[in-house]
């Protein structure tokens, strides 16, 4: 074994650190899928009828469909009927304010360090907490409500929002999208609201923090974030599960909607449980994110640190309607051990003038697989459309694999489509010049990832920019010399 | 300061230095000169600690300790400044954040606090004059897309920032314009103390105008060859290395 993968399998042997779970009596449902099932979540979840309907009929379409098989993943499939669907810890009594949530329940987040006591908490953050099927708590909801911004979880946005979550929900992921987005549909149990009127700054990050605790449960929530005319938010989400032997789901539906001169920036650093050392457990991270710039001169932005999951699925996209409209995509994707990633975006120019970057940084090691895949599509109407997409690569050792599959489609003479891809392998050239100058071989790796991360780290906002940068280390520690 | 005594090093099991004796004392500058070949860089490799030579006989010592013991990082970390031929580049990551990372593991290793961001900044100023070095350069990737001329002098900058007790310089002659060079050398020669030592690895006499050595060596074929002070590298710069070689067939015979 040469000496850089010496390193590379030390850098790679690092635990999961959020990998404890917590016993909590829970309400669930029964395990399996079926009409009566969905029908259960819906009753629980005390939803109008058309929200019933709207589940049912994307059951209906979910039935015909077929898992899809294109992405550059193996693994074994999973039998759906043998998950749960919704789990929910049992409190005490219906918690209407953060006081009032069980104490046990933000001990949970307390050590994941997300503390949802609005006064220890950073000022300039607010979180909404997703355990299992079910928000939690959602802070600083009256200190936005002055401003007429609603962040709430998505079930009490079906209460209070009705009108809002029937105008926007399924409006840009329809519930007919792809097998996942259907199955999510029928069965999603909670997630968050945002929207943002006409004119408003947010004034601070919004965040979502997704914890799955209960065994053999699936997580499908829901985010819904409405930015109208003039406004801006800053959204944020965060993820972990416990270290368990089977595979967990996690089919998530994300939907932006960005009207007029609207701009919404939506990073995630993603740490779900990724598996063992030799690929045993982890999540299945089958995710389907999509923005829409609906009005001219709107921009979506998305920004990703992936570490964790066995497998990831998931390809945050824009649809760039408006004229003069701006998607963005800046992605780092770390794969290690036996993790799978087929991770990229979409860009879909419909409007003219419209413009669109990716920036995707792959870092594999161990035995991992890490593809981008990634598609521009610029439609007949869309003049002037310009794209410019970059897709690098990084590989540690010798035994992973790094893909790229960008599919490109033009219908307008005038567009303009750049793309770059590299790929390298951390040298040891890099590594020995670092330890010359007394910088401990661990330490330079984490600074030559961090520094080709760079250019999307910066685009994360500052106190997840360090944690990722944390995270990235972390994930490869033990696995380089 | 620095004993080699009969070291032996290969590469992929082809021998390239086949005894070396070497004594640097405290204070004293010496440049190893020689044919393409002769193993220069790989004495100035070796002594670095990088891991492709293995050392198959022979001992260095270093301030009493047992160099070849060491691993790269603590050889640093004692003292140990190589200067390098062809300086690496790594993207992202600037060269005030690269120094700043190795000053402070040197530091801690030597028990001293690490120096915060308004310290080593102001360390960064003082030492920039020496080898006048534009700070914008040090704010960019470190070593990306600088010339020739400017990655030599950002080592020479690293070196005065480290504070070396043993500074090796490979070639960092090559590639340099004659007005480069007078700034490199210039450099070092200010940072020259009697508690520290240089040596000059170089196939031309062309630095050793401006970096003068106590003691010339010529390396051929993995020996250090000849000895003698800075007139034999005048001789070696007007009659070329091929007298040596011939010297060293008839010793052979």
């Amino acid at each position: 074994m040469s000496k850089d993968n010496q390193i590379l399998e030390e850098f790679t042997s690092k635990e999961y650190e959020h990998g404890w779970s917590v016993d909590y009596e829970a309400d669930e449902a029964p395990l399996g899928l079926n009409e009566d099932i969905i029908r259960w979540i819906s009753a629980k979840k005390e939803e109008p009828e058309w929200l019933l309907d709207w589940r049912l009929k994307a059951f209906k379409t979910w039935e015909k469909m077929e898992e899809p098989n294109w992405a550059n993943v193996k693994y074994p499939k999973l039998d759906l009927q043998k998950i749960r669907y919704y789990s929910a810890p049992k409190q005490k009594s219906k918690s209407k304010s953060l006081d009032e949530i069980d104490p046990e329940l933000l001990k949970i987040y307390d050590r994941l360090g997300i503390s949802l006591n609005e006064q220890k908490r950073l000022q300039g953050i607010a979180v909404d907490a997703v355990l299992d099927s079910v928000s939690v708590g959602t802070t600083f909801k009256e200190t936005l409500s002055k401003l007429g911004i609603v962040f709430c979880s998505f079930s009490e946005a079906v209460k209070e929002h009705p009108d809002l979550v029937k105008k926007y929900l399924g409006s840009v992921v329809p519930s007919t999208d792809n097998y996942y987005a259907s199955l999510n549909s029928a069965v999603f149990s909670d997630g968050s609201f945002c929207y943002i009127p006409k004119g408003v700054r947010c004034p601070m990050e919004l965040s979502t923090y997704f914890r799955i605790n209960a065994a053999n449960t699936g997580q499908f929530e829901r985010t819904l974030i409405v930015a109208e005319e003039g406004s801006y938010v800053s959204y944020l989400e965060g993820c972990t599960a416990p270290q368990r032997d089977e595979n967990q789901l996690h089919a998530a539906v994300v939907e932006i909607y960005a009207a007029k001169d609207a701009e919404v920036k939506y990073s995630t650093v993603q740490n779900w449980f990724p598996g063992d050392k030799n690929g045993k457990g982890g999540i299945y991270n089958f995710v389907t994110k999509r923005g829409i710039c609906a009005g001219d001169n709107s921009k979506i932005s998305w920004t990703q640190v992936e570490t964790g999951s066995a497998i990831t699925w998931k390809y945050p996209s824009c649809i760039l309607k408006g004229d003069n409209s701006i998607g963005e995509f800046y992605s780092v994707a770390v794969t290690n051990n036996y993790q799978q990633a087929d991770t990229g975006t979409k860009m879909i120019h419909i409007g003219k003038n419209t413009r669109s970057r990716i920036v995707s940084k792959g870092i594999s090691a161990g035995k991992s697989q890490n593809s981008y895949r990634g598609q521009v599509q610029v439609m007949k109407r869309a003049t002037n459309a310009r794209n410019f997409s970059q897709c690098d690569s990084l590989l540690m050792g010798d035994r992973c694999g790094a893909h790229t599959f960008p599919y490109i489609d033009i219908a307008n003479s005038s567009a303009k489509v750049e793309h770059e891809a590299t790929t390298s392998k951390i040298g040891e050239d890099q590594i020995f010049y670092c330890n010359q100058r007394g910088i401990a071989t661990e330490d330079a790796v984490a600074l030559i990832v961090n520094g080709y991360a760079k250019e999307v780290l910066n685009q994360l906002p500052m106190e997840f920019a360090v944690e990722a940068q944390k995270l990235l280390a972390l994930t490869l520690e033990g696995s380089v010399g | 300061m620095l004993t080699i005594k009969n070291l032996h090093a290969s590469i992929e099991g082809t021998p390239i230095l086949r005894g070396i004796n070497l004594e640097v004392k405290p204070g004293e500058v010496h440049a190893i000169m020689g044919p393409n070949g002769s193993g220069k860089s790989t004495l100035a490799s070796v002594l670095a600690g990088r891991e492709e030579y293995e050392v198959t006989q022979g001992e260095v010592t270093f301030k009493g300790k047992d160099l070849l013991e060491l691993n790269p990082e603590e050889r640093a970390r004692e003292g140990v400044f190589l200067a390098f031929q062809y300086p690496v580049e790594i993207p992202g990551v600037s060269s005030t954040n690269f120094l700043r990372t190795a000053v402070n593991q040197v530091r801690e290793y030597r028990g001293q606090e690490p120096l915060d961001a308004v310290k080593f900044l102001s360390l960064m100023k003082e030492k920039m004059k020496l080898v006048e070095i534009d700070q914008k350069l040090l704010s960019r990737s470190l070593n990306e897309g600088f010339s020739g001329g400017e990655k030599k002098r950002n080592e020479i900058f690293q070196m005065a920032i480290l504070e070396p007790t043993l500074s090796i310089l490979d070639e960092t002659d090559s590639g340099l314009d004659i007005d480069a060079l007078k700034v490199v050398a210039n450099g070092v020669n200010q940072l020259k103390s009697a508690e520290k030592s240089t040596i000059v690895v170089t196939h031309y006499q062309r630095l050793l105008d401006y970096i003068i050595p106590d003691f010339v060596h010529v390396l051929f074929e993995g020996r250090i060859v000849k000895s003698g002070d800075k007139n034999l590298a005048m001789e070696l710069e007007e009659k070329g290395y091929d007298w040596i070689k011939e010297e060293v067939a008839n010793t052979a015979v």
